[in-house]
């Protein structure tokens, strides 16, 4: 079944076209990676599908639910972490992830169970009652996926979630993404082409709002004929191969 | 539940900042005892302990703006209130739970300037207790103000146009530190067009009893909070869409 169902989707500002007429399916479990260079539209792309910006046309269906017509329907089945650590600093970890299940309506039981379900799976113990913002770059990260991941989404969108960690930090939240691999459907953003390599079922190439290609990273570096998928993703975006 | 959940938080994120509990809770005292000391020595009627301590409640007020402004501010720039977006928390949900948190701060800041004053020789009245009670839709003006702010500036403009501007404004304009009377003119007429010191006069009716000298001065009052209030609520909608 689609987890999502992306139909024309279209976003203008004013002259420029962040997002033009894209249409596209992902598969419930699958981790879908939008890859393309700055301002390529992977972000209003998200930002459409978690109901953050309105589209200019066209529609997604998130699990059957309209992104335009049922807005509250889709938000109760995703989660979001934004490109930046979206936490508050003055609050712990456990009070953080307090707060994120609490305005999703959890009880007190289920807060608790929780909390300590995603401590076990993030590895959390140790810095459950430290203060967020005196935590290290790759622990807030974590903090800011576990924050997504509380409220039990059905679909996660994961915007550039290891940008600027150190290769120890970055391999642990593969680890961690990996982990959620075939349970909740992730649609992950990203500028590294060896974390889009390393994760992805499919990948999405996006140039100037148009999505140039869809497919498996094998099959992407077959298409083009490259060496690697680095090499690919350039000949894709340059426009040696359509 | 979900906004009070998020009220929590906001009312965490405020106490746990040392800033709040210095110009929150400390400052106005400081002004009390100086001014106080002031008028042992040099006697102002201005400054005499009935007269000053209403005018030093409401200019207390003008740091719950500040409050409000900077967690606003703040969680738009960390990207925290993207998040929140994208959860089932509602607008309504969102104004209340930037609202509310700052409400009981600032009757705390009320309550313990006049503990103070009744120190520093203020007759102990009933009337202490509706000043109190009328802080809360004067605290509404100013937490109105705060949430206009913050939905428009980011939160290095807030330090300067509500931590600085603002404060200076409402503290000159409130007829606390000096007697509008004697400046006049158009000074005197662009401040009785501004709620500032229709708060200070209102809380100083109470204060001395004349419960019938509230008016029109709460009318200004309310007035002034539902245009900044309805404004506020715009502009945050507004920015909650641009995102």
């Amino acid at each position: 079944m689609n987890a999502i169902r992306i139909e024309g989707l279209t976003k203008r500002y004013r002259d420029v076209v962040a997002v033009d007429n894209l249409s596209l399916s992902i598969e419930e479990g699958e981790l879908f990676s939008l890859l393309g260079v700055n301002g390529a539209g992977k972000t209003t792309t998200i930002k459409m599908l978690s109901c953050l910006t309105a589209p200019t046309s066209g529609d997604a269906y998130l699990l059957g639910k309209s992104i335009s017509k049922e807005s509250s329907a889709v938000k109760s089945l995703i989660a979001v972490s934004p490109q930046e650590s979206a936490i508050a600093p003055a609050l712990s970890v456990r009070e953080n992830l307090e707060l994120i299940a609490g305005v999703h309506g959890f009880n007190k039981e289920k807060q608790i169970a929780k909390i300590k379900e995603l401590s076990e799976l993030l590895s959390m113990d140790s810095v459950i009652s430290k203060k967020a913002s005196k935590l290290s770059g790759g622990w807030q990260r974590r903090l800011s996926i576990a924050m997504a991941l509380i409220s039990e989404p059905q679909i996660l969108f994961l915007d550039e979630p290891t940008l600027g960690l150190d290769v120890i930090a970055r391999s642990e939240l593969w680890d961690i993404i990996r982990s959620l691999s075939g349970r909740v459907t992730i649609i992950l953003t990203t500028h590294y082409m060896e974390e889009a390599e390393a994760l992805s079922d499919r990948i999405g190439i996006m140039r100037d709002g148009n999505l140039l290609v869809c497919d498996t990273t094998d099959n992407i570096k077959k298409s083009t004929e490259a060496n690697s998928f680095e090499e690919a993703f350039i000949r894709i975006v340059k426009g040696a191969v359509k | 539940m979900k906004m009070l959940t998020f009220a929590r938080r906001n009312t965490r994120e405020l106490l746990r900042d040392p800033l709040t509990l210095f110009f929150g809770l400390g400052f106005p005292l400081v002004l009390i005892l100086l001014l106080s000391a002031i008028q042992a020595n040099v006697p102002v009627p201005l400054f005499e302990i009935a007269h000053l301590t209403p005018g030093i409640t409401v200019f207390g007020l003008s740091f719950m703006t500040l409050f409000s402004a900077t967690v606003i501010a703040k969680d738009r720039k960390s990207s925290l209130l993207q998040r929140l977006y994208t959860t089932p928390l509602t607008p309504v949900d969102f104004i209340l739970g930037y609202t509310l948190p700052i409400i009981p701060i600032a009757v705390a800041q009320s309550a313990i300037c006049y503990g103070v004053a009744i120190i520093l020789g203020l007759e102990v009245t009933v009337n202490i207790l509706y000043a109190i009670l009328f802080i809360i839709p004067i605290s509404l003006l100013y937490i109105s103000l705060g949430l206009l702010c913050g939905s428009i500036l980011t939160d290095k403009q807030v330090g300067g146009i509500c931590g600085a501007l603002l404060t200076n404004l409402s503290a000159w304009l409130s007829g606390t530190w000096f007697d509008l009377e004697l400046v006049g003119g158009a000074f005197r007429k662009i401040a009785y067009a501004l709620p500032f010191v229709h708060a200070v006069d209102m809380e100083r009716a109470l204060l001395s009893g004349d419960l019938s000298g509230i008016f029109p001065h709460l009318w200004w009052v309310l007035g002034y909070t539902a245009v900044l209030l309805t404004a506020a609520v715009l502009l945050f909608l507004r920015q909650m869409k641009r995102q």
